[in-house]
C-alpha cells in the first residue's frame, strides 16, 4: 500500500467547543456535523440522489436573459481591447480593499464582484511585485508610484524570495527549460478552500474554531507550532474580512445560511474572497453541488421556491463563475492560454456506500450550458462512475456533444485513494476537499531529459552544460540499454534540481503569498503533496521505442552536440495499444516517481506527480531539439499523456487503451487525455452517439484511464473560428485538463489543435 | 472446424478500433484488401488489389479485438468486415466471425454481395448482421458505375431474406448516377419485399479523392457535388415508404 490516502488519517477538526445546535430553521439529520465542522457528514446525511432524466429543467429567465446580455457585451469589449478590459493601478487586492460592485443589481440574484467594476482586473502584487508590474505594463497601465516604492523597498514578495534563495542548478535548468512554468513569479493556486463551510456553519463559529484550535497549542511552543500558530491567526483574520465584505454587501455571513439563495450566496462570498486575496493559477470551486441542492431540495419541497426560481440562482452563480479575472503577464498567457482560472466544479460521483451523488442541481450547474450558452469556466468535471445513473451518463454525453464543455474524471478510481469528497483543483489534481492541499510544481520535460542524456548533459541548443557533466554517447547507431542507463542518471539529477526548486517556493509562498481565507476552510492539520509532473511523455517513448526497434544515429553539429537524428527502420508509437511501447512509457513514469519519492519535501509533503501540460506543450516543444522519435526541433509535444498526433493510427479504442495503461499509482496528481472526435464518427443518431459516448466512457474508465476531455467537432469548424472569430464568440474547446475559448487561443496553439488527432475515420 | 480456423490467414488492409458507422455500437473495423469491382466512387481504392494487404494470422487479429470486447459488448457493438469486399476473403471471414462468436461479439459483413456465392452457410451462421451495398437498381447504371453486374447481388439478398438473415440496404446516393427516383422506387420495393429492416442512405462525398490521385488512377467524379439535403430527404421517404427504417 503505498496510496497517499493511507497517509491521511481523517483529521476532522475535533477542537470545536461542544455545544453548538445549528440555529437555523432547517431540521436536517444527522450529529456528527452538528458537533464538528464536517461538511461530507451534511451531505451523506441529507442528500437526495436524482435517478431520473433532464426533463424537469427550466428555461433561462427574462432576468438571467437580460443580465448574461449585458455580460456578454462587456466580453466582447474585453476582447476588443486586447483580452484585458480593465486594470487596477492603484488599489492592492485584498478581501476588503474594494467597494461593492455590481453588474446591474436589479438583475443579479447572486453578487459580489473582485473590483468594484465586472472585469477590471486586481492589482495583486505579493505573488511579485515585477511581475504584477508587467502585467499592468502589457496591457498600457502603469502602477502607483507609492505601491511600486512599498513593494520594492519596503514589502517582499514571493518572487524576491524565491530568487534571492534559488540554487545554481535550479537557475540553470529553469533557463534552459529543462524544468519550466514553475510558480515563482506568479500565485501557485491549487488549494480549494471547503466554501460550502462558510453556508453551513457562519462565519462566528468558524472563527470560534479556530480560536480554540489555536489555544490548543499553547503547550509546546516550538517552531511548528509557532508557524501554525501565526497561520491560525491570519485565518482567524480573514474570516472576520470576509465578514465585513460580505456585510458590504448587505449580508449577515456570520450566520448560517437559512435557505438556498443564501446558500448559494454565502458559497459564493467565500469564494469570492478567496478570489480577492488570491491571484492563484487555478482557483477552483470545489464540490459545492450536491451540498447546495439539500437546500434547493428543502426549498422546493417548503414551497419557497419553483424550479425557474432555482435554475436561476444557479444561472447567475455561474455567470458570477464566467467573471473570474486575473491580471497576468504575456509569458504566463504563453504557457496556460486563453486566460484560464480553473474555477473547476466537480459533479456527480458515488458515495462510498455507493450512492450516486448525481442531484438536481448537478442537472442544473450542466444546464448552464444550454441557458448561458457553452463557456470554458466553470472548469465542469464529472465524476464518472460506471454505477451513475443511466440518464445523467446519457445527459452528460449530450452536453459533451452539444458543447464539448466538459472533461470527465474516473471516480471508481479515485474514490479509493481520496474518499467520497475529494474535488478536483486546477485540471487534474484531486485532493479531499477541506483536508488537503497541494504545492503545484508544474513540471519537468523528459524529453529533454532524453537528450540531455545522449549529450551529456549539455543543453542541445545552447551547447551548456546544464546538468552534471558526463561523457556523451559517442558511438555511431544508439544503444537502447545504454541510453536507458544514461537517462536513469540524468532522471536522479532531474528529480534532485526540480524538488528542490519546489522546496525553495513553496517556503517562500507560504512565507510571503499564503492564502489566509482558502486555509482558514482547511482542517488545521491537513495532508500536503508536492504535485512535479512530467512533459513530453510521448516524445520520449517514442524516441525510446526507435532506438530500440529501429536503427537511430545521432547527427552531431560541430560543438559535438546531437542536433538530429537519422531512424532507418519502423517501430511501434505510443498510441495503438502496442505493449512493446506502452510498456515504455509506463516505465517513465514509474522511474521518475521512484525517483521523486526519495527526495525530500516541505512541510513533509507527500511527493505525486503529474502527466499534463496544460497548452505548455507547445512552449516545451519550442524549446526542445529534434528527438529520435522523428520530432524535429522546436515542433510541439502532444498534450498531457496523449500520444503524439498522427502516430495513434488504429483508431479511438486503441488511442484510449495506450492511456489507460499508465499507472494512477505512480501519477496520483493525475493523468490528462484529450480526445477529439468528428460528431458523425460517434455514430448516425443521435440516440446512438450518446450511447457510443456513454459507453466509451464507461469503457475507458474499466480500463482505469483517469482522465477525459471530450470534444466533439469537426476541423472544418476550427478553420473557420481561425478566419472568423466574430462568428464564434462562445466556440469552446477542451485543451489539456481545462477548456478555453477557441479565438483566445493564440494563433500558434489554435494551429496545435487543428493539428490533434480528430478521430474521423468512416 | 473451430480448431481449424485458428491457422487461417489473410490479408488485411488496417483495423479501425472505435468505428461508430458500420453497424451498430461501437465497432472494431477490419478493412481486407482484395475487391472485384471498380466503383467509380471508391473511397478505399487502396484496398483494391489483396497482396496490398498485411498477411495476419486470425489467431492475432482476435487477440487484439478482444482487448477491446468490454467496449464493443458495453455499447452494444462488435466487429465489422469491410474492405476491399470481405467475400473475397471468404475463409478468413468465417474464421474471423467464428472467433468473434466465441468472444461473445456481434459480427457484420459489410458487402457489396457480387461475391455472395462465396459465403458459405457456415459463414452466414457466424454473420449476425449483413450490411448490403446494392450500387444501383438499374442493371446498367451498375455496370457503369462497378463494372460488373447487378444480378449476383440480388441473388445473394434473395438467399439473404429467405434464410431471415437480419439485413440493412446501403445505398450511395450519387447526383447523375445514382439519383433515378424511378429506380430507387423499384429498389424500395424489392428490398421491402425482402423485409429489409433498414436502409442507410449515403450521401456521395469526395473524401476518397485523395487516394485515387495518389494511387495514379483517374477520378472521374471530379465535377459530381454532394446531393442536395431535399434530395437525401427525399430518397429516404421512398424508401421508408416501403417499411424501411431510414437514419
Amino acid at each position: 500500500m503505498d496510496r497517499v490516502a493511507v497517509a491521511v488519517a481523517d483529521k476532522d477538526v475535533r477542537y470545536l467547543a461542544a455545544n453548538p445546535e445549528i440555529p437555523s430553521g432547517f431540521n436536517f439529520s444527522g450529529t456528527a456535523w452538528k458537533r464538528e465542522v464536517n461538511v461530507r457528514d451534511f451531505i451523506q446525511h441529507n442528500v437526495t440522489p436524482y435517478f431520473e432524466d433532464e426533463s424537469f429543467l427550466a428555461p433561462p429567465t427574462e432576468r438571467t436573459n437580460a443580465l448574461w446580455a449585458f455580460v456578454l457585451k462587456l466580453m466582447d469589449e474585453e476582447r476588443a481591447k486586447g483580452g484585458t478590459l480593465d486594470m487596477d493601478t492603484d488599489i492592492v487586492s485584498t478581501i476588503v480593499s474594494h467597494q461593492p460592485g455590481y453588474i446591474s443589481q436589479e438583475l443579479e440574484q447572486i453578487v459580489g464582484l473582485q473590483t468594484d467594476k465586472p472585469f477590471k482586473r486586481a492589482f495583486m502584487p505579493f505573488g511579485g511585485i515585477r511581475v504584477a508590474e508587467n502585467a499592468l505594463e502589457a496591457y498600457g497601465y502603469k502602477a502607483a508610484p507609492q505601491l511600486h516604492d512599498f513593494f520594492t523597498h519596503y514589502r517582499k514578495t514571493h518572487n524576491d524570495g524565491v530568487f534571492d534563495v534559488y540554487t545554481d542548478p535550479v537557475r540553470k535548468a529553469r533557463k534552459a527549460g529543462i524544468i519550466t512554468g514553475l510558480p515563482d513569479g506568479y500565485g501557485r493556486g491549487r488549494i480549494i478552500g471547503d466554501y460550502r463551510r462558510v453556508a453551513l456553519y457562519g462565519v462566528d463559529r468558524l472563527i470560534a474554531d479556530r480560536k480554540d484550535q489555536f489555544k490548543q497549542l499553547d503547550s509546546v511552543i516550538n517552531e511548528e507550532t509557532i508557524r501554525l500558530r501565526e497561520e491560525l491567526a491570519e485565518q482567524a483574520k480573514a474570516l472576520k474580512e470576509l465578514k465585513a465584505m460580505a456585510k458590504s454587501y448587505g449580508f449577515d455571513i456570520a450566520r448560517p445560511a437559512l435557505n438556498a439563495r443564501e446558500a448559494v450566496q454565502w458559497t459564493y462570498l467565500a469564494y469570492l474572497g478567496a478570489v480577492k486575496e488570491q491571484n492563484g493559477a487555478a482557483m477552483s470551486l470545489g464540490r459545492v453541488s450536491a451540498f447546495l441542492d439539500i437546500y434547493f431540495e428543502h426549498d422546493l419541497k417548503t414551497g419557497v421556491l419553483t424550479e425557474s426560481e432555482a435554475q436561476e440562482i444557479i444561472d447567475h452563480l455561474v455567470m458570477k463563475l464566467r467573471m473570474v479575472r486575473f491580471a497576468r503577464t504575456p509569458e504566463y498567457n504563453e504557457l496556460f492560454t486563453g486566460d484560464p482560472t480553473w474555477v473547476t466544479e466537480v459533479l456527480g460521483g458515488m458515495t462510498l456506500d455507493g450512492r450516486p451523488l448525481v442531484t438536481k442541481t448537478t442537472f442544473r450547474f450542466l444546464h448552464t450550458l444550454t441557458n448561458l450558452g457553452p463557456a470554458p469556466e466553470p472548469n465542469l468535471t464529472v465524476l464518472w462512475s460506471e454505477k451513475l445513473p443511466t440518464a445523467f451518463k446519457r445527459y452528460c454525453a449530450q452536453m459533451s456533444i452539444e458543447t464539448s464543455s466538459i472533461q470527465y474524471e474516473n471516480d471508481d478510481l479515485m474514490r479509493a485513494y481520496w474518499g467520497d469528497d475529494y474535488g478536483i483543483a486546477c485540471c487534474v489534481s484531486a485532493m479531499r476537499i477541506g483536508k488537503q492541499m497541494q504545492f503545484f510544481g508544474a513540471r519537468a520535460n523528459l524529453a529533454k531529459t532524453l537528450l540531455y542524456a545522449i549529450n551529456g548533459g549539455r543543453d542541445e541548443i545552447t551547447g551548456e552544460q546544464i546538468a552534471p557533466r558526463f561523457a556523451p554517447i559517442a558511438g555511431d547507431v544508439l544503444d537502447y540499454d545504454d541510453v536507458v542507463q544514461r537517462l536513469d542518471t540524468m532522471m536522479d539529477w532531474l528529480a534532485g534540481t526540480y524538488m528542490d526548486a519546489l522546496n525553495i517556493i513553496h517556503y517562500m509562498h507560504d512565507k510571503y503569498c499564503y492564502e489566509r481565507l482558502e486555509m482558514a476552510l482547511h482542517d488545521r492539520d491537513i495532508l500536503r503533496t508536492m504535485a512535479c509532473g512530467i512533459a513530453g511523455l510521448s516524445i520520449a517513448a517514442d524516441s525510446l521505442s526507435a532506438i530500440k526497434f529501429a536503427k537511430v544515429r545521432p547527427i552531431r553539429d560541430e560543438r559535438g552536440l546531437a542536433v538530429g537524428f537519422e531512424t532507418e527502420g519502423e517501430f511501434p508509437c505510443y498510441g495503438n495499444n502496442d505493449d512493446r511501447v506502452d510498456s515504455i512509457a509506463v516505465e517513465l513514469v514509474e522511474r521518475f516517481m521512484r525517483k521523486l519519492r526519495t527526495k525530500h519535501t516541505y512541510r513533509g509533503a507527500v511527493p505525486t506527480q503529474s502527466v499534463l501540460t496544460i497548452t505548455s506543450n507547445v512552449v516545451y516543444g519550442k524549446k526542445t531539439g529534434g528527438t529520435p522519435d522523428g520530432r524535429k526541433a522546436g515542433e510541439p509535444f502532444a498534450p498531457g499523456a496523449n500520444p503524439m498526433h498522427g502516430r495513434d493510427k488504429k483508431g479511438a479504442l486503441a488511442s484510449l487503451s495506450s492511456v489507460a495503461k499508465l499507472p494512477y499509482e505512480s501519477a496520483q496528481d493525475g493523468i490528462s487525455n484529450t480526445f477529439s472526435i468528428v460528431p458523425g464518427a460517434l455514430g448516425k443518431t443521435r440516440h446512438g452517439r450518446k450511447a457510443n459516448l456513454v459507453g466509451l466512457l464507461d469503457g475507458y474508465f474499466e480500463q482505469t484511464g483517469h482522465h477525459l476531455n471530450v470534444n466533439v467537432f469537426d476541423r472544418k469548424t476550427l478553420l473557420d473560428a481561425m478566419d472568423h472569430p466574430e462568428k464564434y464568440p462562445q466556440l469552446t474547446i477542451r485543451v489539456s485538463g481545462y477548456a478555453v475559448n477557441f479565438i483566445k487561443l493564440t494563433r500558434e496553439q489554435q494551429l496545435d489543435v487543428v493539428n490533434r488527432t480528430f478521430h474521423d475515420k468512416v | 472446424m473451430h480448431g481449424m480456423g485458428v491457422n487461417v490467414e489473410g490479408y488485411v488492409h488496417s483495423v479501425e478500433t472505435g468505428g461508430a458507422v458500420d453497424g451498430p455500437g461501437l465497432r472494431f473495423v477490419v478493412f481486407l484488401t482484395g475487391c472485384a469491382l471498380r466503383c467509380l466512387y471508391c473511397h478505399n481504392p487502396d484496398t483494391w488489389h489483396m497482396p496490398d494487404g498485411k498477411k495476419t494470422g486470425v489467431a492475432s487479429l482476435l487477440n487484439e479485438i478482444a482487448l477491446y470486447r468490454d467496449f464493443l459488448v458495453r455499447t452494444g457493438g462488435g466487429v465489422t468486415a469491410t474492405g476491399g469486399e470481405p467475400l473475397a476473403q471468404p475463409e478468413f471471414v468465417t474464421a474471423l466471425f467464428q472467433g468473434c462468436k466465441a468472444l461473445g461479439l456481434h459480427t457484420a459483413l459489410d458487402t457489396s454481395g457480387f461475391l455472395g456465392a462465396n459465403a458459405t452457410d457456415a459463414l452466414l451462421a457466424a454473420t449476425d448482421l449483413v450490411l448490403l451495398d446494392i450500387k444501383s437498381f438499374d442493371p446498367e447504371t451498375y455496370k457503369r458505375l462497378t463494372g460488373g453486374n447487378l444480378a449476383p447481388t440480388l441473388r445473394f439478398a434473395e438467399r439473404l431474406s429467405a434464410m431471415g438473415k437480419p439485413t440493412w440496404l446501403r445505398y450511395v446516393l450519387v447526383p447523375g448516377l445514382t439519383d433515378d427516383l424511378t429506380s430507387i422506387e423499384a429498389l424500395a420495393a424489392y428490398a421491402g419485399g425482402l423485409g429489409m429492416a433498414k436502409v442507410e442512405v449515403l450521401p456521395f462525398h469526395k473524401m476518397g479523392e485523395s487516394k485515387w490521385e495518389a494511387l495514379k488512377l483517374p477520378y472521374t467524379l471530379k465535377d459530381t457535388q454532394p446531393p442536395s439535403a431535399e434530395l437525401v430527404a427525399r430518397v429516404k421517404r421512398i424508401f421508408a415508404g416501403h417499411g424501411l427504417k431510414t437514419v
